[in-house]
Formats: structure tokens, C-alpha cells, sequence
């Protein structure tokens, strides 16, 4: 029997709002234990909490830019669990009246569009963090994330692959990004993500026993961690096994998922409505308001860069990727003449770059106009495509002026047909076997000449000079 | 003159006169506290040494331009003052010392009010009694082998024994205006929203309010002056015009329509309840308004609904105290489970812990229909009981409880007879109401009240009426015997 891959991903995402959901504390990353707390986030006897209306119009912006239909009416309810890392005892979340429902995003596979249904976004606040000593008998508790804004994204079960879930992350986290709403750092906790997959006969409307895994701490885990679950899952299921509901961990370093706990272990959260916050009525024009703050959203983006600038599907997605990728590329653009050339430098030196350095566009200490120059010093003949490239390394590091890094190095080009002819005479005089090769009708002789007077000039020569005054002095 | 036996208003004008200083007040209460606390005991923690000193800063500054300013006032001790042990009667807050003010205190501070000391409750608010307390039950001063009522009964019997010249209280189904009756003082529960509940520490917070406990009407309205108002810090504060509660305090009944619900006149209330009910009706005819018998047909679901809802959100709201961050941690323990259950076995008393496995069980998955969500149905319905006789009356007359003071240890157990202590005022917490309960006359030497029950922020009018009657019946002068 041949099955198929339910996946559905629930995704909690840290708001950038400045100060936390419920109290005024400030929620910087990465401070002292315990020093961004108060009396209302510590859930001392007798506090209450606010609501931070800047963590709604968060999660009403994100809504809007998944699609979703705004509830005009909503409430807080309190999940109950005892924890240390929970100073309340409950969480403030959204149960049954949650923010907003009903969104989508649309991914691209094998070349068509696939839309990926959301079930609903809520509000809800951050628990603290629990620091466990190698060794020691004790933990530590740290309750600075405690009450930070987080937005809950529960998509349907709409994804079929690791592939797809993967892809609708990315997707994800560039909306939001795009939006400014969230950093989405996964590395620091801003993005978080639980994925839940099933198997079910080919055809079949029925979902099969799905599992829940936690513990993912990177893109690459979940897609690992996804395509390691559907084996183990299809491989029980073809022996005539069942598959148990559970949830199970993700272990990075063996690279399998390992149970965690079983149904019967679930939790009862004993929701019910918060009685110290009053439900939010949310207001049609409030909402009005803020779609018109939302920006051009990546497919947007995409689809205009393809239309007006003429750029292929490839590097439109590549370049929209990241808002602030597509935005260094639009200030080239505004400068130069040629996107596609921009695009090319864009997607293969500089991208190259990025990546093996391990940065982000924002972290790039060059300017767009100082890059268009370099482009404007290749268009008149200054350096050739090939010292570019060094130019651009020496720019990426240093973030010096384009024209500073030619003269300094003396990288200007060689255009003077006298001195290459002088070079080219050389190049002939010490490589006679080539000459003989060439005259004999071997064309290749003739790039390995081109290559050398090149390697004589230290790639200064003009190329197009170079062929030209090897040419004629080889008759 | 024995200072204090002072209301508010007398000490007031005296200090502005200057003929008393606030430290001479505040030591006059202070000796009061020497000589009859062992008596009474109403306080968990008397603050001596900071209310004298706070006294001389006040004599310091001479700005009596306040009602409040200079004069001592008790505070129930689940109201969370700066620096100074809030405990809720309870083990586990035995050790609390709160890093903040409460919004009623730090309004109260604000007035120069001289905070004299905190008072005993049943447990985190849960009685009727003051019986509950986790370190020792409070008496009514009229009578030592009597309650004075809960679960502010430490507050009620530090006005009626004259250790303080007023006090705060909380209300979460009678807990202001059922200790007060007991006490023959005046005990107002403010409309829900009215007082800001911020520093409150929560029992039930959709029914919690802070209010005053006073010996006069007059007290009532000037407190309510100082503590009410919209606060940015509790989302169901209420953003309403704050009156000046003092320009109520007028004799005139004339054309008032007063309902008295046949319910709260039926099985289980005593007579001498009744009559006293049903005299100040007449007393309230006689001076111009028109009294009748009205129905309220759910009232006698509401004390049962009471009993899921409120214990529901307090087993969440005392989830918190854990042993984990604050409060007292149990010695000896395993592991995480076995810490929080025996810091919690341990710092907590019977009543609480009842209250918290009720409230567990009614949220608890395939329960919670059956109980919380019907339960907020009949208060829905409780609620139009009272909106739709507010269409017809101005106001409604009923027995704060079904019989004057109890004895101590008559009822600990029998919890549910005690929950019906409560039968009178509970309806009006479901409502959000706001009631107020004063002394009209005294039954075998013990005072007996009525409750006046107001639209939602019509304390004016409960004020008003209540003035009226306070002049009309006058029994301003008579003081417990404890010398």
C-alpha cells in the first residue's frame, strides 16, 4: 500500500514589540538573569495584567499578511500548568476566540503554486527559561522571557513533504520579517516550532495517528527531523505495525526522534476566560489602519521585479528572499542600468560571500552606490570582469570606495595596445611549442597564450585588446 | 475625649483646627490596640514604629487639606503594601513582604493616611468567619464567643473595638458588608470596577472588590473618595467620572422606590432579621419612599453557582504560590512534584485547599460544561433578576445575613451551613453591584444590619439612603464593652 504525508507545523513567534504583553518590561535578548522583571511578570500576589497595545497591532499586522479574517471579537483565557519556568502557574493565551483565523500562504513546488491553509493566529505571552548546571543538583530560573509578546501560527494539515513544511517555514519567516514584526531568530528562541505528521493510505480522507515533535532548533532540523519521521512512521506502517500518538523529541546529534511522552500523559490545561482582562473588541478601522502599514510582501515584490525589471523566476524568488536583500538590490538598481546585471553580481559574488562568512545582508559594510560604481568602472573599461571580483572581495571586507581600491592597488586596466603588444612579443618569444601549435591549427594554443600575456599583466590586460594584438602579431 | 473613638470627619476637623496632632491620634490608637487586641484580635501585624513615624511627618507638613490625611486606618492583609508583611492569613505568605503598593494604598499614601496595621482574614478571603485564618480566629468585639464575620472580620472588629478609626476591606461574596453587619459598622461593596483591585491579592477576580469599613455613613463616602477611579494598571478598573460621594450625604428618601425581594426573606433567615428589615421599611415609608415585596426567582441558584466560579478562578489564582519564588517552601522534598505538593499541602489551610480542588475539578476537561460554563449561565440570569427590578426601583432592601453573629466554632464543620452566611450578599458580587450594609438596631445585645443593593455605580444614591437611616435610627454612640 502506498501512503501519504499529513504534516501540519505550529509555529510561536517572539514579537519585536519593546516592551513585554502584559507589563512594561523591556524584552532585550540576551541581558542579565532576571534583571528585565517586574511584579507583573514575576505573577507576584496581587499584580494584574495590561494589555500592550502595540503587541496587538503585531499580531493583527502578522494576520493581515497571512491572509487571515480578524476577529472582531476576542479574549484571553488562562492555560494552567505548574512549571518554574511559569511564574503564574498559567499562561495568558487564546483558546476558543483566538485573534484571528482562516489565513494562507502560498509556497512554490516543482514549479506550481500550492496553498497552505492557516487554522488561526493568537496572542499569548513567553515563559521564562530554565538553566540547567552540568552537574549540579539545582537549576536555575531565569525569568527575563517571561511575558514577552508571542504570536501562535497553527497551520492546517495542508503540507505532503518535509519539502513543503520546509518551504512554508521559509515563506513564513520572510513574511514576518518583511513586516518587522519579529527577527524570527531561531538560534535565539524567536521562532520556535513544533511539527505535527501522520500517515494515511493513499486516497484516504481519514487522518492517521499523528505524532508531535518538539525540540526542533533549526530549519534543517525540521525538514531532518520530518523526513526521518515519515520513514520510521511508513516502515511501521508497511510491517503492520501502528504508529502511537505521542510526542517525541528531536535529538539533533543521532539525528532520529525519541518518545517524550505518550497520550495518556497529556496535560489538561483547564482553560477558561482570564477574568483580569476584559475581552478585545477590535476595531474594523483600527485593522483599516493597519493594512495600510503593511509593505510590499514578497510574492508582490517577486512578481514586480520579474515585470519591471525583466529578471527570471529564479533571482526575483532569490532576491526577495529577504526584504533586506531586495532592498540592497533595488538601491543598485535605482543607480544602474542593467538589473540583470545587478543580479548576477548580487546572487552569485555576493550571496558567495554571505554565505561562506556566515552573515546577513544587513551586516555588509559596503554601499549600494559604491558597488554601482565598481559595475560603472567594468561598463568603461577601468578593470576587467575578473579584477572586479577582487575588488569586490577587498570591498566586502574593508567597505572602501571601489575607485580608493584600484588606485591603491594599481588594478587599473591595461589599454595601452603598445604595451600588451610588448607583453604579447614576450609571451611568443617564450612560448614557441604553443605559436607552433596554433599556426598548425590547434585553436587552444591561442587561449593559453591569452592566458599568459594576462598572467604577465597580473589580469590588467584588457582582454579583448589582449586577443586582438595576439592575433595580429601571430599573422 | 477619647481620641479614638473618632470617626474620620471629627478627627478631621480637629487636626485641622489643630487642636489634636496625628501623632496624638495615632498613639491614642495604639493603646487602644495595647489594651483590647488580646481581647479582639484583629490584627496580623501591627505597624507601630512606621505609623508613628508617619504620623510626625504628617504633624510636620500641618496639611490636613485631606479627609484622610493623619488619621490611622487598618488594612485587610490581603491588600499588598510596600514593605510591609502581606500575608492573606495564609503559611505560605507568612514570610511576603511585597516589593509594591496596592493602588488603594498608594492612593491612600498619597491622602497622608497613617497605616496603622494589617488585618487577620480567613485564608486568601475563603470564610465567613474569621475562623479560617492559618494563625489565630479574630472575635467580635460585642460579644467574645461570637465571629465577627468574614473574611474581613480582622478589619470589622478593628472598627467596631475603635483600634483603628477606619479600615479596608474586600468583598468577594459578602466578605465587606457580612463581618460589618456582625460588628454593627458600615461596610461598602463598591460597583465591580469602581476600586481599582490592582495589589489585591486575587481569591476570585471577577468577583473581588476592595471597599471601606467605617463607623459612620459619612466615613463611607469620604473613603470611597479616596480610593476609587480608574487605574491603568487593572484592565477591569471602570473608566467612569469619580464623584464626590460626600455631596450624597443628605437626609431625603422622598419618592425612592425600594424593592425587598421576597427571596431573601424566606427559609433560614432569623426573625429579628426580618423585623429589622422590614422596620426600616417602614421607617423609609414614613420618610417618603414607596417599599413592596419583589422577586429576584434566581437567587437561590446563585449561591451554588458562586460556589463553582469563584472557587474555579482562585484554583488558578493561587497556582502561583508554589514555593517556588516567594512565600514559605516546604523543608524536605524529592523532586520538583513532591516540592510543590508538599509546600502546598503544608502552607495551605482546609478551606483553601476544599475551595482549590472544587475549582480544579469544575475546570478539569468534560466538567467544564457542565459546571463553570453553566454556572456563568445562571449568573447571566442572576444578573437580569437584578436589571430588570433596577427598571422598576431605585434600589433594593434586604438582611445583609441570614442571622446576627455566630459562635465561634458553631459552624467549622459544617462548611456548607457557613457558605449559607453568604445567601444575602453573594447575588450581588455575580451582579457587580454595589451594596452597602449598616446597623439599624440590636438583637440580644448584638448589632443587626440591612443591605441596600444599588444600580451598578449608583453608590450615590446607596449612600444617600444610607445617611437618611443612619440619622433616623441613631445608634451612633453605642460602643462594644471590652474595658
Amino acid at each position: 500500500m502506498s501512503y501519504e504525508t499529513v504534516i501540519g507545523l505550529e509555529v510561536h513567534v517572539e514579537l519585536l514589540t519593546k516592551s513585554k504583553v502584559f507589563c512594561g518590561c523591556s524584552t532585550e535578548f540576551g541581558k542579565d538573569v532576571n534583571t528585565h522583571c517586574c511584579p507583573v511578570c514575576l505573577g507576584m500576589p496581587g499584580v494584574l495584567p495590561v494589555t500592550n497595545k502595540k503587541a496587538v497591532e503585531y499580531a493583527i499586522k502578522a494576520a493581515l499578511a497571512l491572509n487571515c479574517e480578524i476577529a472582531e471579537y476576542s479574549k484571553f483565557d488562562r492555560k494552567n500548568y505548574f512549571y518554574p519556568d511559569l511564574p503564574k502557574a498559567y499562561q495568558i493565551s487564546q483558546y476558543d476566540m483566538p485573534l484571528a483565523r482562516k489565513g494562507y500562504i502560498e509556497i512554490e513546488i516543482d514549479g506550481n503554486v500550492k496553498r497552505i491553509g492557516i487554522n488561526r493566529l493568537h496572542l499569548e505571552e513567553d515563559a521564562g527559561k530554565l538553566v540547567h548546571e552540568e552537574g549540579k543538583g539545582y537549576s536555575l530560573v531565569d525569568l527575563n522571557r517571561t511575558g514577552v509578546p508571542l504570536i501562535e501560527i497553527v497551520s492546517e494539515p495542508d503540507m505532503r513533504s518535509a519539502e513543503e513544511a520546509w518551504l512554508y517555514l521559509n515563506k513564513l519567516k520572510t513574511i514576518l520579517q518583511y513586516i518587522e514584526v519579529s527577527d524570527c531568530k531561531m538560534e535565539e528562541g524567536s521562532l520556535r516550532c513544533d511539527v505535527n505528521i501522520s500517515l494515511r493510505p493513499a486516497g484516504s480522507e481519514k487522518f492517521g495517528k499523528k505524532v508531535e515533535i518538539k525540540n526542533l532548533g533549526s530549519f534543517k532540523a525540521v525538514k531532518r527531523a520530518l523526513e526521518y519521521e515519515e520513514k520510521r512512521q511508513r516502515e511501521l506502517l508497511t510491517q503492520g505495525f501502528e504508529v502511537v500518538q505521542e510526542t517525541r523529541r528531536w535529538d539533533e546529534a543521532r539525528g532520529i526522534t525519541t518518545s517524550m511522552r505518550s497520550k495518556e500523559e497529556a496535560h489538561d490545561y483547564r482553560y477558561f476566560p482570564d477574568p483580569d482582562l476584559v475581552p478585545m473588541i477590535i476595531d474594523k478601522k483600527w485593522v483599516e489602519e493597519i493594512k495600510t502599514t503593511l509593505p510590499e510582501l514578497p510574492d508582490e515584490k517577486k512578481k514586480r521585479y520579474m515585470r519591471d525589471f525583466g529578471l527570471p523566476e529564479y533571482d526575483a524568488s532569490v532576491i526577495t528572499s529577504s526584504k533586506s536583500f531586495a532592498k540592497f538590490y533595488e538601491e543598485c538598481v535605482e543607480l544602474y542600468h542593467d538589473p540583470k546585471i545587478v543580479s548576477n553580481w548580487v546572487m552569485s559574488e555576493l550571496l558567495g560571500l554571505l554565505n561562506e562568512k556566515g552573515m546577513e545582508i544587513d551586516e555588509v559594510v559596503f554601499k549600494p552606490a559604491d558597488f554601482v560604481k565598481m559595475l560603472k568602472l567594468i561598463d568603461n573599461g577601468t578593470i576587467s570582469g575578473k579584477i572586479a571580483k577582487d575588488v569586490f572581495k577587498e570591498m566586502f571586507e574593508t567597505g572602501k570606495d571601489p575607485e580608493v581600491i584600484v588606485r591603491e592597488k594599481g588594478l587599473v586596466q591595461i589599454t595601452d595596445e603598445d604595451e600588451i603588444r610588448k607583453v604579447a612579443q614576450k609571451v611568443i618569444e617564450e612560448n614557441k611549442k604553443s605559436v607552433e601549435d596554433y599556426k598548425s591549427g590547434k585553436e587552444k594554443a591561442f587561449g593559453f597564450l591569452v592566458g599568459q600575456i594576462m598572467k604577465e599583466t597580473k589580469g590588467k590586460a584588457n582582454p579583448q585588446l589582449a586577443n586582438k594584438v595576439l592575433k595580429e602579431l601571430l599573422g | 475625649m477619647k481620641l479614638y473613638e473618632l470617626t474620620i470627619h471629627e478627627a478631621h476637623e480637629l487636626l485641622k483646627k489643630g487642636e489634636i496632632s496625628s501623632k496624638e491620634l495615632t498613639l491614642s490608637v495604639i493603646e487602644r490596640i495595647q489594651k483590647v487586641e488580646d481581647k479582639v484580635r484583629a490584627y496580623v501585624t501591627i505597624n507601630e514604629e512606621e505609623a508613628l513615624k508617619n504620623s510626625e511627618e504628617v504633624d510636620n507638613t500641618r496639611d490636613f487639606s485631606t479627609f484622610l490625611s493623619g488619621i490611622p486606618v487598618a488594612i485587610k492583609d490581603n491588600i499588598c503594601t510596600y514593605n510591609l508583611r502581606t500575608t492573606c492569613s495564609s503559611k505560605i505568605l507568612e514570610n511576603f513582604i511585597p516589593p509594591y503598593d496596592a493602588t488603594v494604598i498608594k492612593k491612600l499614601k498619597t491622602n497622608n493616611a497613617v497605616i496603622i496595621g494589617k488585618t487577620n482574614m480567613d485564608e486568601f478571603a475563603m470564610g465567613s468567619s474569621t475562623e479560617n485564618s492559618a494563625f489565630f480566629p479574630t472575635r467580635n468585639p460585642w460579644d467574645q464567643t461570637r465571629v465577627p464575620g468574614g473574611s474581613s472580620g480582622g478589619s470589622a472588629a478593628a472598627v467596631a473595638a475603635d483600634e483603628c478609626i477606619y479600615a479596608l476591606g474586600s468583598d468577594t461574596g459578602g466578605s465587606i458588608r457580612q463581618p460589618a453587619n456582625y460588628c454593627g459598622v458600615v461596610g461598602l461593596k463598591p460597583t465591580y470596577g469602581r476600586v481599582s483591585r490592582y495589589g489585591l491579592v486575587a481569591y476570585a477576580s471577577s468577583l473581588d472588590q476592595i471597599g471601606p469599613i467605617t463607623k459612620d455613613v459619612t466615613d463611607c463616602a469620604i473613603v470611597l473618595n479616596s480610593i476609587c477611579g480608574w487605574d491603568e494598571k487593572d484592565s477591569t478598573s471602570a473608566d467612569v467620572p469619580v464623584d464626590d460621594f460626600t455631596k450624597y450625604l443628605v437626609e431625603d428618601v422622598r419618592g425612592l422606590r425600594v424593592g425587598i425581594p421576597k427571596e431573601y426573606m424566606g427559609e433560614g433567615i432569623d426573625e429579628d432579621v426580618k423585623s429589622a428589615v422590614l422596620s426600616t421599611a417602614k421607617l423609609l415609608e414614613k420618610m417618603g419612599a414607596f417599599c413592596e415585596e419583589i422577586s429576584l426567582p434566581h437567587t437561590e441558584y446563585a449561591l451554588w453557582a458562586y460556589y463553582i466560579i469563584a472557587p474555579a478562578e482562585a484554583s488558578s489564582n493561587l497556582a502561583r504560590y508554589d514555593g517556588i519564588r516567594y512565600g514559605v517552601r516546604a523543608k524536605n522534598y524529592d523532586d520538583l512534584i513532591d516540592l510543590y505538593k508538599k509546600t502546598r499541602s503544608e502552607g495551605f489551610g482546609a478551606e483553601v485547599k476544599r475551595r482549590i480542588m472544587l475549582g480544579t475539578y469544575a475546570l478539569s476537561a468534560g466538567y467544564y460544561d457542565a459546571y463553570y460554563l453553566k454556572a456563568q449561565k445562571v449568573r447571566t440570569l442572576v444578573k437580569r433578576d437584578f436589571d430588570r427590578a433596577f427598571e422598576k426601583y431605585d434600589l433594593i432592601l434586604s438582611p445583609v445575613a441570614p442571622s446576627t453573629a455566630f459562635k465561634i466554632g458553631e459552624m467549622v464543620d459544617d462548611p456548607l451551613k457557613m457558605y449559607m452566611s453568604d445567601v444575602c450578599t453573594i447575588p450581588v458580587n455575580m451582579a457587580g453591584l454595589p451594596a452597602i450594609s449598616i446597623p439599624v438596631s440590636f438583637s440580644n445585645a448584638l448589632p443587626v444590619g440591612i443591605q441596600l443593593i444599588g444600580k451598578a455605580f449608583g453608590e450615590g444614591t446607596l449612600l444617600k439612603v444610607s445617611y437618611t437611616l443612619e440619622k433616623a435610627v441613631n445608634l451612633e454612640k453605642r460602643k462594644p464593652q471590652l474595658d
